[in-house]
């Protein structure tokens, strides 16, 4: 193996040219060096980067033919089974790129199921960094950022699927419209503006249009910009492990491996991509027909993204609405259609400083957290799934009715109890299960690992031999922090005064938040690691007449 | 990425006891630690662990493997595009069997270079695990109060702080600059007035079954074996004016809020239809033999409300399943939605066709603020 030191010439060059203008090669060298932890879980924002770049590649092959416009024109395009109907030019110019452009309903589908998957990777990966609380300072103004992609990104998802104007496309349109014109006062006017008049009007598709290709995808990806250039400058979290310290990242450089591995996964997330277009058909608009505000099939459904809102209306009571002096406020349609919304991105925009103020901890960190350590956050976030899980479920109860053969009133009934219940049992359970993880990892940590290996003692007795694990392992374990917050200090002090704060109102509120936020967590600061009994079983014979039997 | 577990693969002999879900133990080959002694890497020896030349080499063959397939996919690819021209595409069964064909030889050829990388990165590469400061985030005492004393003397000097005509006049200029692009969206549609409130049907106005010209007799809909038909109003050539033609003679707008369910209602054994409570008097005046109209656009979000079962005489909305009772003004049995379908006043005209006698008893389309006002 030869040994490259002296660039080659041609490179030399444009190293060089480049340098002159700009002074890159302390940065460039920097930069290059700079360490990515490794972990599977660290892949998931990759995925949704590569598939926005998918989706930008595809989207702009798909403009060249499509064509933002509802006035209406008769098809005599080579779909046979669709000749002589009339149908928006939009729709017809999309029948154009599956039938009559080669590899037109290729890139289509490419297109759709990116959006799929950017929106799955995206979900994905705010759980990630939610459960390992990789949002905590100094990363915060990262997590708004991803909460603000994530909710782009679901809008510009619905705008894209309303484009084709096919009936289920143009039936989600009528929805959104539906829940506009339920905002109170203003629901009207905003829906006359932004349609141009009424329902479905002329305008709507050209002016989504805009949107989906020129507004918010400049707004996606000055954030997503941002959001890297944050984690550029702040560096990756890392899990813990030897070495792994809130001042010391370790893992994989930029140049080589890093840079080959990501490019390498780029190319595999392209692939499934297409694998999946090529033989997964999705969104066939050629089969649902021109959209019409007068008719609709049953068993509709929307990407999966939207699945919880559409949840959200079916199973939303109308008992709550109401009438102030003859005007009408359809809460039935307000809270589900836009307050559901309000609430998973307020509340996961509002959580790391929800976090910050219970707990008080100010610190910077760079090392995440194992989800199992902080039962609360965990057993929230298990909620939150669930809830929305339910919703989402709701979304499809026809089907499920159908399928089933159960009730469909009943169905949304279940959905209505399920979606209240669902989560307190999801955070209860949750929270149990990562403290009973916490004391096996506090076991393991003072007694090593069972080893698979049974002995039997010369009394009798059969015993499984525990073996002391790995420093990697001890490190993990005994790495553990401690969930305090300073909301449970002394708040007397020595003259036994209580500190204002915490006798007001949300000093108390404080300080019980705390209490339920630290409570039963186990803590590993006493033990030191494989001084538990267990490992001297197989040393010594003595010992276990003192002990009782496991 | 995945690198962690790296190590794992080969198991060295000497511990035969590790059990699944626990760690593995440390490995350094004798190779590996040959590889660090004569490093010159651009990292540190203690921090790149190099492959065995043995591995690197099989690396490098299975690499190389992958990269010629993806290759063969991509010319695979370029092929497939000629296969089928644009007239053959057009057959659906071609169309799908071509986009399978181009999908396919894409999805080799992406795959194949990938996992080619991902070998290189694997087996050729070392295994890095570099380590390196996290910078200290905030800037120390000093560089944060040379700052804060020279942003300050800064815009001292500049006269914002010290000047208040100056400033205030300045946001004062910046104010109605700031409106004037929410002033210029105002021409991007009209204003509601009661284009929600208002459709085309009035008294005498005909109607045709929908995706059709037919105009439609009561008996049209003894006959129909549901006792259901989906109806539209019947436009004439001046109610948009002499130039404009829709295809079914109507716009979309005013078949959005005027499309109706036209339905003929079981009778019992005296001949009469059982209404229910909510029918009143005026209601069933609205109603010709046993004819009931309502408006199919959900009063929940505007979905049309297209199914109808006959035997319990309920309107149901596919997609949020508001349910309605047909012989009872449309009341709410079930669902998110709040008010009745609206109701249609009709009758038949001297020719003996159904006919609307007014417009809607309310509103028609999703509840909006001020649906039941004048």
């Amino acid at each position: 193996m030869s040994k490259t030191t002296q660039a080659p010439k041609a490179l030399r060059g444009v190293g060089n040219f480049i340098d002159d203008r700009f002074h890159l090669a302390k940065m460039g060298e920097k930069n290059l060096r700079k360490v990515f932890p490794n972990h599977w879980s660290f892949m998931l924002g990759e995925i949704a980067l590569y598939s926005f770049i998918i989706l930008l590649v595809t989207g702009v092959f798909l403009t060249l033919w499509f064509k933002p416009s509802m006035v209406e024109v008769i098809y005599d395009g080579s779909y046979e089974r669709l000749q002589g109907v009339p149908m928006s030019e939009a729709y017809a110019s999309t029948l154009y790129i599956d039938f009559e452009v080669r590899g037109g309903f290729l890139v289509r589908q490419i297109h759709h199921w990116a959006a799929l998957i950017f929106l799955a990777a995206l979900v994905v990966h705010m759980l990630r960094v939610f459960f390992t609380g990789a949002f905590r300072k100094p990363r915060e103004i990262n997590w708004l950022i991803g909460v603000g992609i994530f909710s782009i990104a679901i809008v510009e998802g619905l705008f894209g699927y309303s484009l084709p104007d096919d009936l289920p496309s143009g039936m989600g349109v009528r929805i959104l419209q539906g829940v506009i014109l339920s905002l109170p006062l203003v629901g009207t006017y905003v829906s006359m503006f932004l349609f141009g008049g009424e329902f479905p009007g002329e305008d709507i598709i050209t002016r989504l249009y805009m949107l989906h290709i020129l507004l918010l995808p400049a707004l996606l990806l000055a954030l997503i910009v941002a959001h890297f250039m944050i984690l550029w400058h702040q560096k990756h979290t890392q899990y813990p492990g030897l070495g792994h310290t809130n001042k010391t990242v370790v893992g994989t450089p930029m140049f080589p491996a890093f840079a080959v591995k990501a490019g390498g996964f780029f190319f595999f997330t392209f692939a499934v991509t297409a694998g999946l277009s090529a033989f997964v058909q999705i969104n066939p608009i050629h089969l649902f027909g021109p959209f019409t505000p007068t008719s609709i099939t049953s068993g509709l459904q929307p990407d999966w993204y939207m699945g919880f809102l559409e949840g959200s209306l079916r199973i939303f009571p109308n008992t709550l609405d109401f009438d102030i002096f003859g005007y009408a406020v359809p809460v039935a349609v307000l809270i589900p259609g836009l307050g559901v919304m309000g609430l998973l991105f307020g509340a996961l925009g509002a959580w790391p400083f929800i976090e910050q103020w219970i707990t008080g901890d100010k610190r910077a960190h760079n090392v995440a957290d194992r989800p199992r350590n902080v039962p609360v956050r965990t057993g929230l976030g298990v909620a939150g799934i669930t809830a929305y899980g339910v919703l989402w479920l709701a979304g499809s109860n026809d089907i499920l009715s159908e399928t089933f053969s159960i009730n469909l009133y009943l169905t949304t009934y279940i959905f209505r109890v399920l979606v209240i219940l669902g989560p307190i049992i999801a955070f209860i359970v949750t929270k149990r299960i990562c403290l009973g993880l916490q004391r096996r990892d506090r076991e393991t940590l003072e007694h090593g690992y069972e080893s698979g290996v049974i002995q039997q003692l010369p009394s009798g007795e059969f015993i499984e031999v525990h073996r002391e694990s790995s420093d990697e392992t001890v490190e993990i374990l005994s790495s553990k922090p401690t969930i305090t917050s300073t909301a449970l200090d002394e708040t007397v002090d020595d003259k036994g005064v209580e500190s204002p704060e915490s006798r007001k109102g949300m000093g108390k509120l404080r300080r019980r938040l705390a209490l339920w936020y630290t409570r039963d967590n186990v803590s590993v600061a006493d033990v030191e690691a494989h001084s538990g009994h267990h490992l001297h079983h197989s040393h010594s014979t003595e010992e276990q007449d003192k002990e009782p039997a496991h | 990425m995945t690198d962690k577990t790296n190590n794992d693969n080969n198991e060295p002999d000497e511990t035969p006891e590790r059990v699944v879900g626990t760690p593995a133990a440390e490995e350094h080959t004798v190779a590996e630690a040959e590889a660090e002694r004569s490093h010159e890497g651009p990292y540190k020896a203690s921090e790149t662990h190099q492959r065995p030349e043995e591995q690197q080499r099989r690396g490098e063959k299975i690499a190389s493997l992958w990269f010629i397939l993806a290759f063969l996919g991509g010319i695979g690819f370029l092929v497939s595009y000629f296969v089928y021209g644009p007239e053959e595409i057009a057959d659906p069964r071609i169309s799908q069997f071509s986009n399978a064909l181009l999908g396919g030889t894409l999805t080799l050829s992406l795959f194949g270079i990938g996992a080619g990388m991902t070998v290189w990165a694997r087996n050729v590469m070392p295994h890095y695990e570099v380590s390196s400061p996290y910078d200290e985030l905030p800037s120390d005492e000093k560089e944060k109060s040379s700052f804060s004393a020279f942003f300050m003397r800064s815009a001292d000097e500049s006269g914002f702080t010290r000047r208040p005509l100056m400033r205030r006049t300045l946001i004062a200029a910046m104010l109605p600059l700031g409106i004037a692009p929410i002033i210029l969206l105002r021409d991007t549609g009209p204003l509601p007035g009661d284009k929600l409130k208002v459709t085309p049907w009035a008294d005498g106005r005909r109607m045709i079954v929908e995706g059709t010209h037919r105009e439609i007799r009561p008996e049209d809909l003894a006959q129909d074996p549901y006792g259901m038909i989906s109806a539209l109003p019947l436009m004439h050539e001046d109610d948009y004016g002499e130039n404009v033609h829709y295809p079914h003679g109507i716009s979309l707008n005013d078949q959005a809020k005027s499309v109706i369910l036209l339905i003929k209602m079981p009778t019992g054994e005296d001949g009469q239809v059982e209404w229910g409570e909510g029918m009143t008097e005026e209601r069933r005046n609205w109603t010709h033999e046993g004819i009931i109209a309502y408006s199919k656009i959900c009063t929940h979000v505007g979905c049309p409300a297209a199914l109808y079962e006959r035997t319990t005489h309920r309107i149901l909305c596919p997609c949020h399943q508001s349910t309605f009772d047909a012989a009872n003004a449309a009341e709410v049995v079930f669902g998110p939605a709040h008010r009745p379908l609206p109701q249609l006043p009709i009758g038949v005209d001297s020719e003996g066709y159904l006919v609307s006698t007014g417009d809607f008893s309310e509103a028609p389309g999703p509840t909006f603020w001020d649906y039941a006002k004048d």
